[in-house]
């Protein structure tokens, strides 16, 4: 409120609403709208009647509610694109033979982001995310350990979480043998997690 | 200068840079010599001969020299400047009110100062000045554009924007929820609240020190400990693998640091008991429960007993003493994670994976 002399006071409108019930109005509108006579725009507000009124915000009420549900299925449609551009998340690796006992293959990081890993003799993909933010970590040969460059999360072999800030082990992928010709299959879109004990669930590992 | 070298690097590893930097800290709010004008001019000295020096060495030149470390440098000596000019100020209004004159604010004007020319016009300057220094940087530095992007591939080591590093020096200490959500909105919330658990009004408008010693201390901890050096540690020190190097070291991805991890739990159970791990998680994780009760629920009331902790008691009221002492105990979480995990590689005192709350 600033003090200029044409403006209503409170203490004014107060008094106004007393003489008559089409003053507050007015003189409530009257500090918006400095130049227009107060007279004329009391008689504008005098015409919507109460009912009047309520008919207009039903009105604009069920407009918004459209505008915010057409945006919403828009937003809807948008999260199902109908063209993808990245990896299927199932897909074949090679035949078992290409994975000797006890190595880390890396060749399928950079494409699909796993790594087909033999321990033993016992085969299964890992998932190149780091379980602490979701940074993809390193295969780190000579240490015998994955290792996240941001912050430092470090994973054995297997995937089991020993050093840095991640709270749990590496998330592993369904692996299958394909019937047709024989190479294996890793689905990306079936996880096992070590915390729920899925490591030994049949989908998570190949015996070689 | 090789066993210069060596040394720095051995003492930039963070449980002696840190513990050094803590005595440095406290010496210098301690210290008067270094908040003259002549002490804050052989610091500038000391710090650009350093840089000057250091810069001669090629692994400490590569990190430095990289247009993303610019930042940080620059933050180096405009809050050291900051620092020393706000101490400057609050020595000589302290000197000025002990001997009875008016504070260095007051003598500039008694009333008050206009918003226009007093303030706009400084503004104005230092606007005009910014622009001339981000055109020239941005002419001057390359940007740091790297290949396109590929979601499996993270350079190494992957670095948070500069102002964000102490909150990624963080995470490796703290459980992501933690570390990425309840602490960063606690730090906000924290230093919104000062004003209102804090009403003190001594210092309004005016630099001093000696009235206020506690809150500077504690705010300047917090501030250049606990955010600036950690941005300047994840910054120079930290390297690939998120591994600590010291800033002569060559940043050698295969550098070996074993740093196997153990819980609370595990520490008291198998190492100091030499019994299993009880499998229900509340037994399990009992002296974290205990410890983490301790520090927030009962130690708030021990130190009430502290007479000078008890002086700020009387002064706050029970409210305010408890949401203030709350939030510093928090902030000192940080500190003791750190400590415990740089010489006992304890990773959580509470790690209820059942539920995904660790602390």
């Amino acid at each position: 409120m600033s003090d200029t002399p044409e403006e209503t006071k409170p203490e004014q409108t107060a008094q106004a609403s007393e003489s008559s019930p089409a003053q507050p109005a007015a003189a409530a509108k009257a500090p918006a709208a400095k130049t227009a006579p107060p007279a004329k725009s009391a008689v504008a507000d005098a015409e919507v009647s109460r009912r009047g009124f309520f008919s207009w915000a039903a009105v604009a009420w069920v407009g918004f509610t459209a505008a915010a549900g057409g945006c919403l299925t828009a937003w809807g449609r948008f999260m199902f694109p109908n063209v993808l551009y990245e990896p299927p998340t199932s897909f074949k690796v090679g035949p078992i033979s290409e994975f000797p006992v006890d190595t880390v293959d890396e060749r399928f990081v950079e494409s699909n982001g796993v790594w087909i890993v033999n321990e033993g003799g016992r085969i299964y993909a890992i998932i190149a995310i780091c379980t602490h933010l979701g940074c993809p970590p390193n295969w780190l040969e000579a240490q015998n350990k994955f290792k996240c460059p941001c912050h430092g999360s470090g994973y054995y072999r297997n995937g089991i979480n020993f050093e840095g800030p991640t709270p749990r082990p590496l998330e592993r992928a369904a692996v299958s043998v394909d019937p047709d010709d024989g190479q294996i299959l890793v689905d990306k879109a079936q996880k096992f997690l070590w915390e729920r004990g899925q490591w030994d669930d049949p989908s998570a590992f190949l015996i070689a | 200068m090789e066993a210069i070298k060596s040394l720095i690097n051995f003492l930039s590893y963070p449980q002696w840079s840190f513990t050094l930097s803590l005595v440095l800290f406290w010496l210098a709010m301690r210290s008067k010599l270094l908040w003259t004008k002549a002490g804050g001019w052989v610091l500038l000295a000391l710090i650009t001969l350093f840089f000057g020096l250091a810069m001669l060495d090629p692994n400490f030149f590569v990190v430095v020299a990289k247009p993303d470390n610019v930042p940080i440098v620059m933050m180096v000596y405009l809050v050291g400047f900051f620092w020393w000019f706000a101490m400057h100020k609050a020595h000589e209004n302290d000197r000025r009110i002990a001997d009875g004159e008016p504070t260095f604010e007051k003598s500039e004007s008694e009333d008050r100062i206009f918003t226009w020319p007093d303030l706009v016009f400084s503004e104005f300057i230092c606007m005009v000045l910014l622009t001339v220094g981000m055109v020239l940087w941005s002419i001057l530095l390359k940007a740091p554009l790297e290949e396109p992007a590929n979601t499996s591939v993270a350079p190494n080591p992957s670095k948070a924007p500069w102002y964000f590093l102490g909150l990624q020096e963080m995470l490796v200490y703290f459980d992501p929820w933690m570390a990425g959500v309840v602490l960063p909105g606690l730090i906000i919330v924290g230093l919104m609240a000062i004003p209102y658990i804090d009403t003190n009004k001594k210092g309004n408008g005016y630099y001093t020190l000696k009235e206020r010693r506690t809150e500077i201390w504690l705010f300047m901890f917090g501030f250049l400990i606990l955010w600036c050096e950690l941005i300047v540690i994840g910054t120079f020190l930290r390297g690939p693998n998120w591994n600590f190097f010291g800033p002569f070291e060559y940043w050698d991805v295969n550098k070996v640091e074993p740093l196997v991890n153990v819980d609370l739990s595990e520490l008291i159970w198998i190492q100091i008991l030499g019994v299993g791990l009880p499998s229900n998680f509340l037994l399990r994780e009992i002296f974290g429960i205990v410890f983490t009760g301790f520090y927030f629920l009962v130690l708030p009331v021990i130190l009430i007993k502290n007479k000078f902790v008890n002086r700020f008691y009387q002064d706050m009221g029970p409210t305010r003493y408890y949401v203030g002492m709350t939030l510093f105990l928090t902030m000192m979480l940080m500190p003791i994670k750190m400590y415990l995990r740089w010489f006992l590689n304890l990773k959580y005192f509470v790690h209820i994976q059942e539920f995904f709350l660790n602390l």
